[in-house]
C-alpha cells in the first residue's frame, strides 16, 4: 500500500504548492472560517518580530500560541509552507497507520466472535471482510489531505495543522498501544489547546480494553492503570509547562494562551458558536456564560464514556468532534481532522437515513459562508445576524450529523 | 426531524414525492412566474417612504437663483473643451479656483485588454478634476460628492455648468456640516474608478493613477449629475450599479419627495409613474419598468457613474436630465434647487444611510417590492431543484455510491473536471488569445475576442462525444443519475449564491435553465432535446435579454442588429470584468457554463 499512499502524497503536495504560489494565497490567509485569533500564520510573525525585538511576544494581546510553538518558528519560519506541508503529511500517514491498526483489531475480534458464534443470523452481511477493508486506511488518508477545508486550512498557514498532526500522531500511538508515547503527545496536544484534555476518557478505555483491564471502579488492577497513566500524563504535561516557563523566562504564556482559549475576548466572527453571544451580552452575565459555553465542551465525555466504552477508538472520533464543534475558536481545519475518520465506518452508511440531507446542508453552507461574509462586510447591505445563521446551521448539520454517525453504536 | 424519522410518515411523504413530483414541479415553476409577475401589480407593492429620521422632518427653502449664469457657463465650457479637444484642465481649475474651492487634479491611464468598439477607446488617458468645499464649522471627518462627467461632443455641458454654479452657492452658505467634493471626470466610469480608487488607496483594477493630493474624509453619500440640454422636460433616476448592487432605497425616497415638492415630472428607467393599476395598460406599464430594471442589475454594469461609489458602501444615485416632447418644461434653476435641497438633506445624515432597503425592485418610483416579497419568485424555482434532487430513486443511488465498491463516484468526476476545464478556456482564452487571432482572420481585436468566447462556447457543445471515450465505466443507470445529483445540487448552490447577491441574474437564470435541468434524462429524444438545451443555454439567454430590453425600451431591432448588439454585450461584459471588477464573466464561464455543460454530458451520456 506504500505506492498509492506515495502517489496520494505527491497529489496533495501538488495541489497545496500550486496554490501557495498563485495569488490566492493571501486571500485564503485572511478568511475568518480557515483562520483564528489562535492560530492565523499573521499572529506568528508578530510573535516572532516581538521576540527578536527582545519584547515578550505576549505583550500587545495579538500573539496567542505557546513557546513551543514560537521556538519552533523561530528556526524554520524561512522553510513555513515546507514545514506545513510535511505536517499535512505526517497527519495522513498517522491517521492511516492508526486506521490500519484498528482495522486489524477489528478482523481479529470479528473472527474470535465468528468463532465462537456470537453473531446472530441476520447480522452476517454487516461482516467485513479483508479486501473490503484493505482500502479503507488509503480513503481515510485520502479524505484528509484532499479535503478543501484542510487543503485551505495548510495554504493560510494555520497552526491548526500543527495540532492536528500531534492529535493524529497521539491516536497512532494510543493504537499501537504505547502509554507512554500516548501520554507524551496528549500531554503537548493539551498543552497546545486545552480542549484535547477530553481524550485522555477514551485513550484510558481504550488501554484498558487493550489489557483486558474490567473497567470497574471497585478493582485495584483499574485504579492501578490509570494512576498510572494519569501520571505520564499530568507528569508530561508539568515538564512541557515548565520547559515553556524556561524558554521564555515567565509565566507569561498562561493567561495568553490558556486564559485567552477560556474567556474568549477576542469576538472575530468565526464558524463557532461563541462570538455572536457574547458580542451582544452584558458584562454582568458574562462569567457565567463562558463558564456555561466552557463546560458544554467537556460535559458530554462523562456520557459518551459510560455510553461507549466498549468502543473506545469511536469515542476518540465523536470528541474530537465534539470539540470542533464546541470549541472556542473552531476552524475549518478542526472539522477536516474529524471527517477524515469518516471513512472508517462506511459499511455502515447504509444506516444513515437522513445523511444526505445533512451533507447537502454542510456543503451549501460552505458555499453560503464567503458569499454572506461579501454582503455583511463588503456590500454593507447584510449584516451579522445574516452570517451568525449560516454558523448555525453550519453547526447544526455538524451536530446532526454525529447523532446520525452515533447510531452506528 | 420527526417527519422524517417515523417510518410510516416518511413512507407516506416519500410516496407523495414520487408519484406527484413532476406536477409539484410544474406547479412550482408557474408558480414562480406568477409570482414574479404579479410583484408589479400594485395593491401587492408598498408605497416608498423615508426611512431615515435625519432626512424626514425640516423641508428647506431652496434659494439657489443661478440657472441662466450655469447656461452661460456651459457655453464657455463647451467652447473651452472644443478648444482643448478633450477636458479643458487649466479653464476648471481656475473656474473652480474663482469660486473659493481647493482645487487637485488626477492624472490616469489604462490600456483597454482589447478595444472597446462602443466608446471607440483603447488606450485611456486622462485627467480628473475636483474641487473641495470645505465645511466651514464641522471637522472634516465626513463628505458628500457631487459629480459631472466631462463628455466629448455636445453632452454634458449643463451638467459641469450646474456643478459650477451649485458650487459657487454653496460656498456662500454655512451651513454645511460635511465637505462637498466637486468632481468632473474624464473617460466617464474609467475616470470614476480611477478616482474612488485613489481616494481609498486600493487598486483592484489595475489602473494606474497619480496619488490624490487632497482628500475629505469618509463619504457618505455621492450624486452624478447627467444634463444635456438648457431646459428638460424630465429628471430620470438610474439606480442600478456595479454587479446589480443598489444604493440604499433612501436616495431614491428624497429624489422623489424634492421632485413632488417642485413640481418636476421624475422618472425611472424613463417611463412615468401611471394611476391606472387596475387596467392592462397600467399594469403592462408597472411590469415593463419592473422588467427593465431586473435587466439592468441582472448584466451586472454600472448604469450611471454613481455605479462604482456603491462598491465602497456609499450610497450613489444618477440623475439625468431629458428633453422630451412634453408642454411643460423645467429650467435649470429648478434643477438647481433641486439638487440644492437633496444636498442639503444628505447633509443632515448623521451616519451612513442604512434604515432603508438595500434589496428591492421598483414598478414605479412611488411603489417598491422588497426582498421579503420577491425572494419567494426565486424560493420556488430553486425548489424545483431540491425536489428533484431529493427525487427517491436519485437519493437511493447516492446511499449506494458511496459503498466502497461501486465506482459512482470516480465517474462522476471526469465530466466535472472537463466541464471546467472548458468553463476556465472560455474565461481566459478569448482575451489571451486576440493577438494569434487576429494574426490569422481578417477581424479587429473587439470580433476577435467575442468570436473566440462563441467559438469556445460552441466547442463544448462537441465535448460528450469526446469525453464518452475517456470514461471506462460509462453508459450505466447509476452513472448519469450520479451527474445528475451532483449536477443538480451543484445549480441549486450556484444559483442561491448568485440570487443573495444579485437576484436579477439568479432568477433569469433560473428561469431559463431550472426546466431543461430538472427534467433531463438520457432517455429522451435527443435531437429535440439538445435542439431546446441550446435554446435555453445561457448565451440565447443573454440573446433574449437583448432582444426583450429593446422592445422594453421600445426600440425594437431587427434579428441582424440584435446579433450585432449580443456581440457588443458579451465585449462590454469582457470589458467591464477587467475594467471594473464586474463579476458577471466570470460566474457565467467558470460557473454556470460548466455547470450546463454537465447537463449536456447527461443528455448525451450513452
Amino acid at each position: 500500500m506504500a505506492a498509492p499512499l506515495t502517489l496520494l502524497l505527491i497529489v496533495a503536495v501538488t495541489i497545496r504548492a500550486v496554490l501557495f504560489r498563485s495569488s490566492w494565497a493571501e486571500l485564503i490567509s485572511e478568511r475568518v472560517e480557515v483562520v483564528s485569533p489562535l492560530n492565523a500564520w499573521k499572529r506568528v510573525v508578530e510573535g516572532l518580530a516581538l521576540l527578536d525585538l527582545g519584547v515578550s511576544p505576549y505583550s500587545g494581546d495579538v500573539f496567542h500560541e505557546t513557546p513551543f510553538m514560537i521556538y519552533l518558528f523561530h528556526f524554520v519560519v524561512d522553510y513555513a509552507e515546507i514545514v506545513f506541508m510535511v505536517t499535512d503529511g505526517i497527519t495522513a500517514v498517522a491517521l492511516y497507520l492508526s486506521i490500519q491498526t484498528y482495522n486489524k483489531n477489528v478482523f481479529r475480534k470479528q473472527k474470535y466472535a465468528l468463532e465462537s458464534d456470537r453473531y446472530p443470523a441476520d447480522c452476517l452481511e454487516l461482516l467485513r471482510s479483508p479486501k473490503e477493508m484493505f482500502y479503507i486506511p488509503l480513503k481515510v488518508a485520502m479524505f484528509y489531505l484532499l479535503n478543501p477545508f484542510t487543503i485551505l486550512s495548510c495554504v493560510a498557514k494555520s497552526t491548526c495543522g500543527l495540532n492536528n498532526a500531534i492529535i493524529a500522531l497521539f491516536i497512532l500511538c494510543t493504537l499501537k498501544g504505547s502509554a507512554l508515547l500516548s501520554g507524551i503527545l496528549l500531554a503537548l496536544a493539551t498543552y497546545q489547546s486545552i480542549y484535547p484534555l477530553t481524550l485522555f476518557a477514551p485513550a484510558l478505555l481504550f488501554f484498558l480494553q487493550r489489557l483486558y483491564i474490567p473497567v470497574n471502579l471497585r478493582r485495584s488492577s483499574f485504579w492501578f492503570f490509570t494512576l498510572q497513566y494519569a501520571f505520564i500524563y499530568v507528569g508530561s504535561l508539568v515538564v512541557i509547562t515548565g520547559l515553556s516557563f524556561f524558554l521564555l523566562g515567565s509565566w507569561d504564556f498562561i493567561p495568553s494562551v490558556y486564559g485567552f482559549i477560556f474567556s474568549v475576548p477576542d469576538l472575530t466572527p468565526n464558524i463557532g458558536l461563541f462570538w455572536y453571544f457574547f458580542a451582544e451580552m452584558f458584562e454582568h452575565f458574562r462569567l457565567f456564560f463562558i463558564c456555561v459555553f466552557q463546560i458544554n465542551v467537556f460535559f458530554y465525555t462523562i456520557p459518551l464514556s459510560i455510553k461507549l466504552k466498549e468502543h473506545p477508538v469511536f469515542l476518540i472520533f465523536m470528541q474530537i468532534a465534539i470539540i470542533s464543534i464546541f470549541k472556542s475558536y473552531p476552524t475549518v481545519g478542526d472539522v477536516a481532522l474529524y471527517m477524515a475518520f469518516l471513512p472508517a465506518w462506511s459499511h455502515l452508511y447504509r444506516f444513515l437515513r437522513n445523511i444526505f440531507l445533512v451533507s447537502c446542508v454542510l456543503l451549501a453552507c460552505s458555499a453560503l459562508f464567503p458569499v454572506l461574509w461579501h454582503l455583511w462586510i463588503y456590500a454593507g447591505s447584510a449584516n451579522s445576524n445574516f452570517y451568525y445563521a449560516i454558523t448555525l446551521l453550519f453547526n447544526f448539520g455538524q451536530v446532526k450529523s454525529l447523532n446520525l454517525i452515533s447510531h452506528f453504536t | 426531524m420527526g417527519l422524517l424519522s417515523d417510518p410510516s410518515r416518511r413512507k407516506v411523504l416519500t410516496g407523495l414525492l414520487t408519484r406527484l413530483n413532476t406536477p409539484i414541479c410544474i406547479v412550482c415553476y408557474l408558480a414562480g412566474i406568477v409570482w414574479f409577475m404579479g410583484l408589479a401589480f400594485e395593491p401587492f407593492t408598498l408605497r416608498t417612504y423615508m426611512s431615515e429620521n435625519a432626512m424626514g422632518s425640516t423641508m428647506v427653502e431652496e434659494r439657489f437663483s443661478s440657472g441662466e449664469r450655469a447656461l452661460s457657463l456651459a457655453k464657455e465650457f463647451d467652447a473651452h473643451k472644443r478648444k482643448a479637444g478633450g477636458m479643458p484642465v487649466e479653464w476648471l481649475v481656475k473656474a473652480m479656483q474663482s469660486r473659493g474651492l481647493e482645487v487637485f487634479t488626477q492624472s490616469f491611464s489604462r490600456k483597454l485588454p482589447f478595444p472597446d468598439e462602443n466608446k471607440e477607446r483603447y488606450m485611456v488617458r486622462g485627467t480628473n478634476v475636483y474641487g473641495i468645499l470645505r465645511a466651514p464649522r464641522a471637522p472634516r471627518t465626513e463628505a458628500l460628492v457631487i459629480t459631472a462627467p466631462c463628455s466629448p461632443g455636445n453632452t454634458n455641458n449643463q451638467a459641469v455648468a450646474l456643478l459650477l454654479a451649485l458650487a459657487q452657492y454653496f460656498r456662500n452658505q454655512i451651513y454645511w456640516a460635511k465637505d462637498i467634493i466637486f468632481l468632473v471626470n474624464e473617460h466617464d466610469l474609467i475616470g470614476t474608478q480611477a478616482w474612488l480608487e485613489g481616494y481609498h488607496h486600493t487598486n483592484i483594477t489595475g489602473m494606474e493613477y497619480s496619488p490624490l493630493q487632497g482628500r475629505a474624509g469618509s463619504i457618505q453619500a455621492a450624486l452624478s449629475l447627467e444634463l444635456s440640454s438648457d431646459v428638460i422636460t424630465s429628471l430620470d433616476l438610474v439606480l442600478e450599479g456595479l454587479n446589480g448592487q443598489l444604493p440604499n432605497l433612501d436616495l431614491a425616497n428624497l429624489f422623489y419627495a424634492f421632485c413632488q415638492k417642485l413640481g418636476v415630472l421624475c422618472t425611472i428607467q424613463g417611463k412615468l409613474q401611471r394611476n391606472d393599476w387596475d387596467t392592462a395598460e397600467g399594469y403592462t406599464h408597472a411590469a415593463q419598468t419592473m422588467m427593465l430594471m431586473v435587466l439592468k442589475q441582472a448584466c451586472g454594469r454600472s448604469w450611471g457613474d454613481h455605479g462604482l461609489f456603491l462598491r465602497y458602501h456609499i450610497e450613489a444615485a444618477s440623475v439625468r436630465g431629458i428633453n422630451s416632447f412634453r408642454h411643460y418644461k423645467t429650467d435649470a434653476t429648478t434643477i438647481g434647487r433641486l439638487l440644492e435641497g437633496m444636498v442639503r438633506k444628505l447633509n443632515n445624515l448623521l451616519e451612513r444611510l442604512h434604515q432603508s432597503y438595500f434589496f428591492y425592485l421598483l414598478p414605479s418610483l412611488s411603489r417598491f417590492v422588497s426582498i421579503g416579497y420577491y425572494m419567494p419568485a426565486f424560493g420556488l424555482l430553486a425548489v424545483i431543484l431540491l425536489l428533484r434532487v431529493s427525487f427517491p430513486g436519485l437519493c437511493h443511488c447516492f446511499s449506494v455510491s458511496l459503498q466502497p465498491s461501486s465506482p459512482g463516484v470516480l465517474t462522476v468526476l471526469t465530466p466535472v473536471v472537463i466541464s471546467h476545464l472548458t468553463g476556465v478556456a472560455l474565461y481566459l482564452l478569448p482575451v489571451h488569445l486576440q493577438e494569434m487571432a487576429v494574426e490569422h482572420f481578417p477581424v479587429s481585436e473587439t470580433e476577435a475576442v467575442v468570436l473566440t468566447a462563441i467559438a469556445i462556447y460552441t466547442a463544448g457543445l462537441a465535448l460528450p462525444h469526446n469525453t464518452q471515450r475517456l470514461l471506462s465505466g460509462e453508459g450505466t443507470e447509476q452513472g448519469w443519475k450520479v451527474l445528475k445529483l451532483t449536477a443538480l445540487l451543484y445549480l441549486a448552490v450556484l444559483l442561491g449564491c448568485t440570487a443573495l447577491i444579485n437576484f436579477s441574474l439568479g432568477f433569469i437564470l433560473a428561469v431559463t435553465l431550472v426546466p431543461i435541468t430538472a427534467s433531463i434524462t438520457p432517455h429522451m429524444p435527443k435531437a429535440l432535446y439538445a435542439l431546446v438545451m441550446v435554446l435555453l443555454s445561457p448565451a440565447f439567454t443573454i440573446l433574449y435579454c437583448v432582444f426583450i430590453y429593446q422592445e422594453l425600451i421600445e426600440a425594437p431591432v431587427s434579428v441582424s442588429e440584435g446579433w450585432m448588439l449580443f456581440l457588443s454585450v458579451i465585449s462590454q461584459g469582457i470589458l467591464d470584468h477587467a475594467l471594473y471588477g464586474s463579476l458577471v464573466y466570470p460566474l457565467l464561464a467558470l460557473f454556470i457554463y460548466p455547470c450546463w455543460l454537465m447537463f449536456w454530458n447527461i443528455l448525451f451520456w450513452n
